[in-house]
């Protein structure tokens, strides 16, 4: 790699943090009108011979939307597919968790939707910092889903006429998103998880569920194969293949708490990129406003409700410190701060993600939080339904949200028609991730990544009900076309067992089990992976600063320092041992996590979901660089010790004009 | 599964306890309405038995539909019980390992008490008819043929008519599940409402049946029934 | 709040389990019930025992990962999955008994973990439509009656946690089997192998070892996700149908 191309800017604040790196280019999409692409490439990308498919060995790492789905075609193609997931059933995968819907431009409603509008919102809900020709395709791609789906059996909310219904989502102002009550996820997992155990059945796919993908191999250049752990039995194993793709999800459990199920983890996605792939635009992160608060520090993982709360529900907290502890009830109108009102009368209460996350954190900050003190402060704020239940009654708030509200009961013990919910923000989705070209291909060739686990579709911010469309897009209508222009070069040389690659490899994975189960420290892992959750949501959380970053990679160091020499991992590696796996995880989201934060150091401008505290206009909006900072930050791994080497890839709009939005 | 069979299923199982079970329900309404003919006198009652042995003839020899019927009802006790073990040996063998607290939530006393109740049901099924069909023993040492004096004699002993009575609780136990989950089996309960009909149904025959056949014997305690 | 935790503790599936005894001090009523057990698990790891082993992803009560009879009941007290019930619903002083599901087709892996993948394999026997990828008809060439697909969408909720199966006292899968046959059967795409699905399916539930179903209903008690026993009642007539139609 050529490291002396680059120039940073004059106030780099990530200057020795990091290595410049030469530019990268995505060098697949091809040279045609934006509409036209993705036929061109579908055309371009060489087939492969249905007779040589079954000689082509292909891994495929979680189960979720993308990597089920992904299982499932390439087995009806007629490859010979490996698939993995670390849960007891592929069925289990977090895609389950989505509530909301997926969009797609059908345009059923006939109210202006197009592929080239969906594609539109996509780009600017990404506030400019996503792939304009990755964002296309998805948006074409989005109505294939749709129809699959449906051919499946996913039963998606109908009207009466017989025909599926759609509703409007995210703020947009097309009814574009299809749903199936509040679990879509659920509907098109399920849909998925049982095209795939329908190739399991047929033979074209073994499924390896209770595995754990814990190294990448790579031989001569090229992604061969995995070493996975069975989780039951303990033994290390070796799987070689002639083309490995992550479909592993997201890292947001970097933060400890999110909404994110207890396994997911960065650690194939991490042992991917220090093996060569590129981790892009790791800093960007979505948190949610609505989710339900932490009670405490046994709190394991958050829960959102969905946003539409807000449309109905208003959010205040007491305009004095000396009221928090009182009963809500008992604060007299005048002594509320409707804040999300005050600050932004045009939108009030319906503010963007972002903003409504941010305004929750400055009032707690304030020391104006309502709900029990977790290490000495109150973390939420009131959303209050009384006006609502007075407006339009308590049977039409039950009728829209009444299973918000026993959620929201059942967790908090509390009668949210009686007393006002408390909400606080918490992690969602990460648009970053594995740095891909249109073809969905890594750094790393033979390495390819779909889903959560790629950075491609979303820029800095995703719009609700896009992550199922992207998972769907990329498993079902894309990775198998853009797959098989690099599996025609197969299959490729088979390599042994005792290639140095999976020599190497294997022998990594195995000193790192017999550290884990060796330091005999003091100290869980839990409370490790929960004070490094912490450190990310104080500095690298919400809003972000020069020293705050700083400060956070400092305390990461050692902590991750300390966590070497003094966790504490009981029982053996030949069992389940679930603290073992999660000494693994929580060891990679160490490196993830400073690299999240010198990524956030390096991005001096706000956009999206990452907000720079020195990059906002006076009104505290966030304030976007396009001249400095349109780009990807896909960052390498260049080793232990070393800093990590940034490749920027310049962000060109042909088909799109950027523009600075505003919410006042 | 290659080559699996509906036929060789857990659910063809059922089936046939769900059918057979239909068989007897048939059966114990006739019977019922025969016993209750002991509130209409001694001459009634024996007419009513005679009359039972001479259908169908000339055409079919004496006793020819009782024989009919009486082989129909064999086979269908033979299918139900046979599908009764099965599916239990199945049951014990599904839960090997017993759990240390179970409660069974959701579940009414007469579902699960369907295998012991039908053994007990069994037990007496054998008693009744050494005592009033195969055997026909009077514990007073009066007429054996005169099936009305037989009726009345055995039911004068009190624990005979304890005996009797404790079987038809478990008769009505047994209905009472039964009657709703043969419905179940036949799949004639696919929404709440049919079910809801169906387990009203299950009660109400349960209680018929029960109450019904209770009332000769207590008849008898009670002098209503005399010789 | 203090209790008294009797645990299920088995080291692997060949090695012999038994009930060991815990008390925990200071439980919040706030915490999850699994909540409750990490910080037992925090305790026992300080004090060099190895952590109790139990399943959970989501804990937002979708994935179904969860599952634990808690004093006799699937998933406790409350009509809701293991991750979603909360201690308030306990008293202080109470002695809680924890089981890992009890099934033939749901062999012990370690401590209260099961091996649920029989549910996989009925589900390979045609728990699905064959459809290709690519292959799918435009997705309003088919209308669907509203009534119908909210059925199917009612009973397409089931999470496949086990707790049908865990409740049985007849260790019977019908629940499951029948939330699966009756999403597919209410479609129009289901249509094509309504009968093969069925006894197929029926006939690996049978293979797996689990129990003949006989209407009881502690399944439907159990339920976290309230599937009704009507799936119960399709699942036994689309056998009828297959031996009619001479499956």
């Amino acid at each position: 790699m050529s490291h002396d191309t680059v120039m940073t800017a004059d106030h780099d604040d990530a200057a020795g943090y990091y290595t410049p790196g030469s530019p990268l280019v995505d060098t697949k999409a091809p040279d045609a009108p934006i509409a036209e692409r993705w036929e061109t490439r579908k055309f371009e990308a060489r087939l492969v011979n249905p007779a040589n498919r079954r000689k082509l060995n292909v891994i495929i790492v979680g189960t979720g939307l993308a990597g089920a789905s992904a299982a499932a075609t390439m087995g009806e193609a007629g490859y010979h597919v490996k698939t993995f997931c670390y849960q007891d059933s592929p069925r289990r995968a977090h895609s389950i968790a989505a509530q909301g819907g997926i969009n797609a431009a059908k345009n059923y409603k006939e109210d202006g939707d197009s592929v080239h509008r969906l594609f539109y919102d996509t780009v600017k809900g990404g506030d400019y910092r996503s792939r304009e020709s990755n964002v296309y395709r998805l948006a074409e791609v989005s109505t294939n889903i749709i129809d699959q789906c449906v051919a499946q059996g996913v039963p998606f909310a109908r009207e009466y006429g017989g025909l599926l219904d759609n509703r409007s989502f995210g703020g947009v102002q097309v009814s574009r998103t299809f749903y199936a009550r509040g679990q879509t996820g659920q509907q098109l997992l399920i849909g998925a998880y049982q095209a795939l155990e329908r190739q399991i059945a047929a033979g074209t796919v073994a499924m390896y569920s209770r595995h754990e993908m814990l190294e990448l191999v790579v031989a001569d250049g090229k992604a061969r194969g995995i070493i996975a752990r069975d989780m039951v039995t303990g033994e290390i194993q070796t799987h070689l293949a002639d083309v490995v793709v992550l479909a592993s999800g997201g890292y947001g459990n970097v933060f400890y708490l999110s909404t994110n199920a207890m396994g997911s983890n960065v650690t194939a996605a991490w042992r991917a990129h220090r093996k060569g792939a590129y981790m892009a635009n790791p800093c960007y992160t979505q948190i949610h406003p609505t989710c339900i608060p932490v009670t405490g520090t046994h709190q394991s993982k958050l829960t959102l409700m969905s946003e539409s709360l807000r449309n109905d529900g208003r959010i205040w907290v007491p305009k004095n410190q000396a009221d928090c502890d009182k009963d809500p009830r008992d604060i007299p109108e005048e002594d509320r701060d409707y804040y999300l009102e005050r600050i932004y009368p045009a939108f009030g209460n319906l503010v963007p993600r972002d903003i409504a996350s941010r305004a929750a954190k400055y009032q707690c900050d304030d020391g104006r939080g309502v709900g029990p003190e977790v290490d000495g402060v109150r973390r939420g704020v009131y959303l209050d339904f009384a006006d609502a239940i007075e407006r339009l009654g308590r049977d039409a708030v039950e009728n829209k949200y009444g299973n918000l509200f026993d959620m929201y009961a059942r967790i908090t013990g509390e009668d949210p028609y009686a007393v006002p919910m408390r909400i606080y923000p918490a992690v969602h989705y990460v648009m970053g991730g594995l740095w891909v070209d249109y073809d969905l291909q890594s750094t790393i060739p033979g390495l390819f990544v779909t889903g959560e686990a790629n950075f491609s579709d979303h820029g800095a911010n995703r719009l609700g009900a896009s992550a199922l469309m992207q998972g769907l897009a990329d498993g079902y209508f894309v990775l198998p076309h853009t797959i098989r222009d690099y599996l025609a070069d197969g299959p490729f040389e088979p390599i042994a067992e005792d290639h140095p690659a999976v020599v190497e490899a294997r022998a990594s994975v195995e000193g790192r089990i017999e550290h884990f189960l060796t330091v005999n420290g003091e100290r869980s892992v839990d409370s490790y992976h929960r004070e490094l959750g912490n450190i990310m949501w104080e500095y690298c959380g919400m809003e972000r600063t020069e020293d705050g970053l700083k400060k956070a990679i400092d305390l990461i160091r050692s902590l991750k320092d300390d966590f070497y020499r003094n966790v504490k991992v009981l029982g053996s590696a030949e069992t389940l041992n679930q603290s073992l796996e999660k000494a693994g995880r929580v060891a990679d989201f160490f490196e993830l996590g400073e690299l999240m934060c010198i990524d956030a150091l390096n991005r001096r401008e706000s956009c999206g979901g990452h907000f720079r505290g020195e990059s906002q206009t006076e009104d505290g909006e966030a304030l976007r660089h396009d001249d400095e900072f349109a780009y990807v930050s896909a960052w390498e791994w260049a080793g232990e010790d070393a800093a990590p080497v940034l490749h920027k890839e310049d962000l060109v709009y042909s088909a799109i004009e950027m523009k600075q939005r505003s919410y006042k | 599964m290659k080559n699996a069979r509906a036929a060789r299923t857990t659910i063809a199982l059922k089936l046939g306890m769900a059918v057979s079970g239909f068989i007897f329900i048939g059966f114990v309404l006739a019977h019922m309405y025969g016993n209750l003919k002991a509130f209409a006198g001694h001459d009634a009652f024996n007419d009513y038995a005679h009359h039972l042995r001479q259908i169908g003839e000339p055409m079919l020899p004496h006793e020819g539909v009782l024989w009919i019927l009486r082989v129909g009802l064999i086979v269908s006790l033979v299918v139900h019980v046979y599908c009764a073990v099965v599916l239990w040996r199945r049951a014990s063998h599904a839960r090997g390992t017993k759990y240390v607290t179970k409660k069974n939530t959701g579940a009414s006393r007469s579902s699960l008490t369907m295998r012991w109740g039908g053994l007990t049901i069994l037990v007496f099924l054998v008693w009744h008819l050494l005592n009033f069909t195969i055997g026909k023993i009077n514990p007073q040492g009066g007429a054996t043929n005169d099936p009305y004096n037989l009726l009345v004699d055995t039911f004068d002993v009190w624990w005979l008519t304890l005996i009797y009575l404790v079987a038809m609780v478990a008769l009505g136990l047994h209905l009472n599940h039964g009657v709703w989950s043969a419905a179940q089996t036949l799949g004639w309960t696919g929404n709440a409402a049919k079910r809801v009909r169906a387990k009203r149904l299950a009660l109400a025959l349960a209680l018929i049946v029960s109450v019904g056949f209770s009332l000769v014997p207590l008849g008898v305690l009670a002098g209503i029934i005399t010789k | 709040m203090n209790l008294t935790l009797k645990i299920w503790r088995q080291p692997d599936a060949s090695s012999a389990g038994a009930m060991h005894t815990y008390q925990l001090a200071d439980v919040s009523e706030d915490m999850s019930f699994l909540e409750m057990l990490d910080v037992l698990n925090e305790q026992l790891n300080a004090e060099g025992e190895e952590p109790i082993a139990f399943d959970s992803d989501c804990r937002e009560g979708i994935c179904g990962a969860c599952g634990l009879m808690i004093n006799g009941d699937a998933h406790g007290p409350e009509v809701t999955t293991t991750c979603q019930l909360h201690m308030r619903s306990f008293k202080d002083g109470e002695t809680i008994t924890i089981e890992p599901w009890r099934s033939e087709g749901f062999p012990v892996v370690k401590d209260l973990i099961v091996d649920r993948s029989a549910f996989d394999r009925i589900i390979q026997q045609g728990g699905y439509v064959s459809v290709n990828t690519g292959s799918a008809p435009e997705a309003h060439s088919v209308p669907v009656p509203k009534e119908d697909a909210d059925r199917a969408f009612n009973v397409a909720t089931c999470i496949g946690c086990g707790a049908c199966v865990a409740a049985c006292p007849n260790g019977s899968a019908s629940l499951f089997m029948g939330a699966k046959i009756t999403h597919l059967g209410l479609l129009p795409q289901g249509q094509p192998e309504r009968d093969e699905r069925v006894v197929n399916m029926v006939a690996q539930h049978d293979f797996e070892g689990f129990g003949g179903c006989t209407n009881i209903g502690a399944c439907t008690a159990a339920c976290p996700k309230e599937i009704p026993l009507d799936v119960i009642s399709q699942l036994n007539k689309d056998l009828r149908t297959a031996i009619r139609h001479g499956h």
